[in-house]
Order: structure tokens, then sequence, then C-alpha cells
């Protein structure tokens, strides 16, 4: 493992500088269990001083210290992020691998319904959602409606590889010995296909950030809750931008689109990784 | 020929099931959630003031019949496909009497064109310089080219347009940052009304063409890169045919079919992106009008939109399906 690391480290950019820009944003997130102020309360600090050195990132309007509000907000938004990613997780590995193994019939069916679902807007159907649930939406009904409509991507692409095991001697083998479906699938299939679920995870991390960033900017989750989103909503609300308070809307925009970045090269290059023939080409190992 | 109708007949099934399960997606939301949509709206009007009890049991029939919320879920299900079908989704009550669908085919050609000139700008210029940097790998500049592809890839839309509407808004105050056109510009064929259009539409169709410019150049050129290896473009390099040539009738229209499907696979996600770009830039389309309508606790309105968007999402897949054949006439035969 630790050798795939350095490897992965020495001859590929792309995840020296991912691992880089998500080591900077786990720092950031891990200090913000040393916060010196509560995250929700306000007026703890002088309002709109630009960043200095007694506040790294200045304060904003409502007299919090903008670098531990950037700090609690990626906190929370990872943790959305993650749990979103794992939720998801379950539903495409369930779909992509029985799909891949079965085949015939089922496979058909299961991935019709799953070209369905990457067809359909979800913006305007999560929209929908806030609307009917109003003071009741939380930060976990999101999540499992944002996980339950977010898997078709990432099954096709374990189904994909799914596929190739299905012919291989140690499935029939396995067949053979009596294993049962689901002892194939969990116990000889899984493991081949953890790898790509491993990159998968980090892109799905940064779609649900992504579209829980929209959706708070907007207006449409629970804005006490503090994350990169609302943190930029309460901006606005204070039209710290007209106002001239910069550093309150640029501090939360640059974190995210570092970890969108990281993330996403970090799954960029463990792909090419899985890949033997794009590894054997650009890394060499 | 068969096999082409054959193709039409799975491609329209297709079709047919987004719609089916996107609709019932939005029923099944729109009935299992704890808020009464009635019972929102009465509260809103009754909140100034003694009403007459009397008074709000005739309004509460009345929404309830207006929204399609009277009888059995069973028959309000039925109802709710009769409306979608005769495209009645009743008038809006923030807006009323005016009819939902009047504002939504107001709203629509604003989307449809930002989000139509958005991806053929990016899908183009996006495929042709991505198949370039697969075939010249050695070139510096496509190099540099890819990394900025990269590292914009995975910015959402939201983040992108306020990365643009604080660039070309505050720092460069160049171009009008909010509305469709010009208030003082009475619409009409007229060419300071387009050219109003044109200057308006300019930061939208940035923001949303730089973020999906990069997802088509960095899958153009790695299915170039797989192409160029194969055997059939080696010998057509041996046997001398021009290299111009290779690039774009032996590789490019290749890779051209998979980039095809894989804007028909990432249509919604797209559309999600324009909708939420509008509201960034007050765009006067579907998203714009959206927002409004849940700040405005107009049901009808929500609900007309959500159901509309599923709809024309899965309508424009099914007409990129019907295009397909012609950039791969595989399917023809097989």
């Amino acid at each position: 493992m630790l050798k795939v690391l350095r490897d992965l480290f020495r001859h590929s950019r792309e995840f020296a500088v991912g691992s880089i820009l998500v080591l900077i944003v786990l720092g950031i997130v891990v200090a913000s269990f040393f916060s010196p102020y509560p995250p929700l309360d306000s007026y703890v600090v002088p309002p709109d001083i630009p960043p200095s050195w007694d506040h790294l990132l200045g304060t904003n309007s409502r007299g919090q210290d903008v670098f531990w509000q950037v700090a609690v907000a990626m906190r929370n938004s990872l943790l959305f992020g993650i749990s979103v990613a794992l939720i998801s997780r379950v539903i495409s590995l369930v779909i992509g691998l029985v799909s891949g193994y079965v085949g015939g019939m089922v496979d058909r069916i299961l991935m019709s319904i799953n070209d369905t679902f990457v067809v359909i807007p979800l913006f305007p159907i999560l929209t929908l959602f806030y609307f009917m649930m109003h003071d009741h939406m939380s930060w976990a009904l999101l999540a499992l409606a944002m996980a339950s409509l977010g898997w078709p991507y990432d099954a096709r692409l374990i189904r994909s590889v799914a596929l190739s095991l299905r012919n291989r001697e140690f499935t029939t083998q396995s067949i053979f010995s009596g294993m049962s479906t689901r002892q194939i699938l969990l116990e000889e299939h899984l493991p081949y296909v953890l790898p790509i679920v491993f990159s998968t995870t980090l892109n799905n991390i940064n779609w649900s950030i992504g579209l829980e960033v929209t959706l708070s900017v907007i207006g449409l989750t629970n804005i006490e809750t503090p994350t990169i989103g609302t943190m930029i909503y309460w901006a606005n609300q204070h039209t710290a931008m007209v106002a001239g308070i910069w550093w309150w809307v640029l501090a939360p925009v640059a974190i995210v689109i570092m970890t969108f970045i990281g993330l996403f090269l970090l799954s960029v290059s463990i792909n090419e990784f899985i890949d033997p023939r794009t590894r054997l080409a650009r890394i060499g190992v | 020929m068969r096999s082409y109708l054959w193709y039409f007949l799975r491609r329209l099934g297709q079709f047919v099931l987004v719609v089916f399960v996107g609709i019932n997606i939005v029923f099944f939301v729109t009935h299992a959630t704890p808020i009464d949509p009635v019972e929102q709206a009465i509260n809103s009007a009754t909140q100034f003031g003694q009403s007459d009890p009397r008074a709000v049991e005739i309004m509460r029939k009345a929404l309830r019949e207006l929204y399609g919320l009277d009888g059995t879920l069973w028959q309000q299900y039925l109802t709710f496909w009769k409306r979608l079908a005769t495209g009645d989704f009743g008038p809006s009550i923030s807006a009323f009497p005016t009819p939902v669908s009047t504002m939504i085919g107001r709203a629509l050609p604003w989307t449809v064109g930002l989000l139509s000139t958005s991806t053929l700008i990016a899908w183009c210029t996006g495929n042709f310089m991505g198949g370039l940097a697969g075939y010249y790998r050695k070139s510096r500049l496509l190099k540099a080219a890819g990394i900025v592809a990269t590292g914009l890839q995975p910015i959402p839309s939201y983040i992108m347009s306020l990365v643009v509407l604080i660039l070309f808004g505050y720092l460069w105050p160049i171009l009008p940052i909010s509305g469709g056109f010009e208030m003082n510009v009475p619409p009409g064929l007229t060419f300071a009304f387009m050219s109003s259009v044109v200057t308006h539409s300019l930061l939208p169709v940035l923001s949303l063409a730089l973020i999906t410019i990069g997802g088509w150049f960095v899958g153009m050129r790695s299915l170039v890169s797989n192409i160029v290896a194969e055997d059939y473009v080696v010998y057509a390099e041996l046997a001398g045919v021009d290299r111009h040539r290779i690039l774009t009738s032996y590789v490019m229209r290749n890779a051209l079919a998979p980039q095809l499907t894989g804007l028909a696979l990432s249509l919604g996600g797209i559309f999600n992106g324009a909708i939420i770009t509008e509201v960034v830039f007050g765009y006067p389309g579907l998203g714009t009008l959206l927002v409004r309508g849940v700040n405005s606790g107009d049901y009808s309105l929500v609900l007309g939109i959500a159901s509309i968007s599923i709809i024309a999402v899965a309508a424009a897949v099914f007409a990129i399906d019907l295009v397909y054949p012609l950039l791969d006439p595989r399917v023809k035969v097989r």
C-alpha cells in the first residue's frame, strides 16, 4: 500500500497536486475542532475587519471570524459529501454487480432503469422536495434524497467491470464449487471492483458537495447549519460583495474550489493507475 | 432499415420510461411529504387579520380542486397524469390568474436558447481541441490547454457563475450581469433588442461553456489517443494518407460517436447547470422562475416546472439518440 502511494506520488503529477490540495483542506477541517469561538454564535469579534494577523481571513458582518467559519463549514460540507457518497455506493454496487454478473434480461431491465435515472434532471426535483419539506428539511434527509438519485453513473461503471469478471475462470470455478450468487458477488467480485469504487466515491463526494452548495446558496436547505453553501448564502444576504467585504465570499469559494480540484485529480490519477494500459504508458510501474 | 426501426422503437421506449419514472418521482415527492400545499396557501392568505371560517372552508375546497388534491390517492394520481397530458397546471397563485403553462412557455425559450448555445459551443470546441490534443501529444500549447481543462472540469456551475460574475461584474465591469435584455429596449425583431439579448447572454453562456468544455476535451483526448494506436490508423499512415484526413475522417469521426452518447447521458446534469446559472444572472428562464415560485409559495408553478423539465430533457435526449445513427452507421446494420 505504501509503495503504491509512493509510486503514485513520484510518477503522477496529478496525484501529487491532488493529494497536497486535499491534505490542506483536511488540515483546515481538523483545525475546526480547535475553534476558539462556537460556530453558531455571532458578534464574538468586531465585524467587517479585513484579513490581518489577528483574524487570518478577516471577520464578517455578523461578527464572526471568517477563517473559523470556513473551517467548520468545510467540515460539515465534507461530512455531507462523504455520507451521500457512502449511501449511494451501496445502491450502485448492488445494481452494478448484479447487473454485470446475472446478465440477460435482468441486466437489460436494470440498465434501462439506470439510464433513466441518469437522464432525469435532479435540480428541479430537489427544489420541489425542499418546497414540500420547508422547515422539516434536514441535513440527513437531503443526504438521503441525493444518495437515492445520485448512483446511476457509477453503477454503469461498476457493471462494466463486473461484466468482464463474469467470464473469468475463477468465476466458473466458484460456481462449480457450489458458491451462491451472493457469495460470488461479495467474496469474489467485490474485491476486484473496490479500486474503481474508491475513485468513483471521490467523484461522488465532489458532486454532492457541489449540489449542496448550490441548493444552500439559493436558500433551499436548512440555512442554519453552517456549510460552505450557507456561508455564501449569508454573505449574499448581507450583500458582502457590494459592501466590499470580499473576503467573506472569497474564502469559502477558494476552499471549495481547492476541494473540488484536489478530489478530482486524485480520482483521475487513481483511475489511470487502475487501468494497466495507462499505468504502463504514464507511470511505468 | 428494419434494424433502424428497432433502434428507434427501443429509444422511444426509453423516452417513455424516463418520463414515467420522473413524473412518478414528482408525484411521490409531492404526496409523501409532510407539508400540505393547500394548508400552506391558506396560512399565508389568512396570516393578516380575521377570516370567516366559512370563507376559509370554501377556499380550502377550491384550492384542493385547483391543485388536483381532492379524492382518493388513486384519483389524484389519475388527475395528475390527465393534467400533464393536456399541459394544464392551473393558474399560478403568485401571478394570479396567469396560467402556469403560459409562464413556463414564456420562460422556456430563454432556457432552451442558453442551454443549446452553450452546449453546442462547448461540445464542438471541447471535442475539436481534445481531438487535436490526443493526436499531437507533444504540443506544449495543447498540454497546457489540457491542464486548464482538467482544472475547470470539477467546478460546479454555481461557483463558476459566481467567479465569472465577480470577474466581469465587479473587477472589470464590461458586460451586463443581470436579466435577459435591457429594460428600456422594447422586445421585437429590432437590431437594438437582438444585440441586447446577445450581450446579456454572453456571461451565462461563458460560465456554462467553461465548465462543460473540460469534460469534452479530456474525454475526446483519451478516446483519440486510444484510436491512434489502432491498426487501421497505422496502416493509413503507412499508406501515406494525408495526416489531416487521418485526423478528421479516420480518428475523430470514430471518436465522436461515444462523445454524442456522452452528451445524451450528461444532458440532465447540463440542464441543472443551466438553470442554476440563470438564477445567478437573473436570466428570465426556467431556473429564475422556479426559485421565484419557491419563494412565493406557488405550488402549481414549482410542480409544473419540475414536470416540464423532466419531459423537456427526456425529449432532448431522444432527439440526440435519433441523430446518433448519422454518426455511427453500424446502428443501421446491426
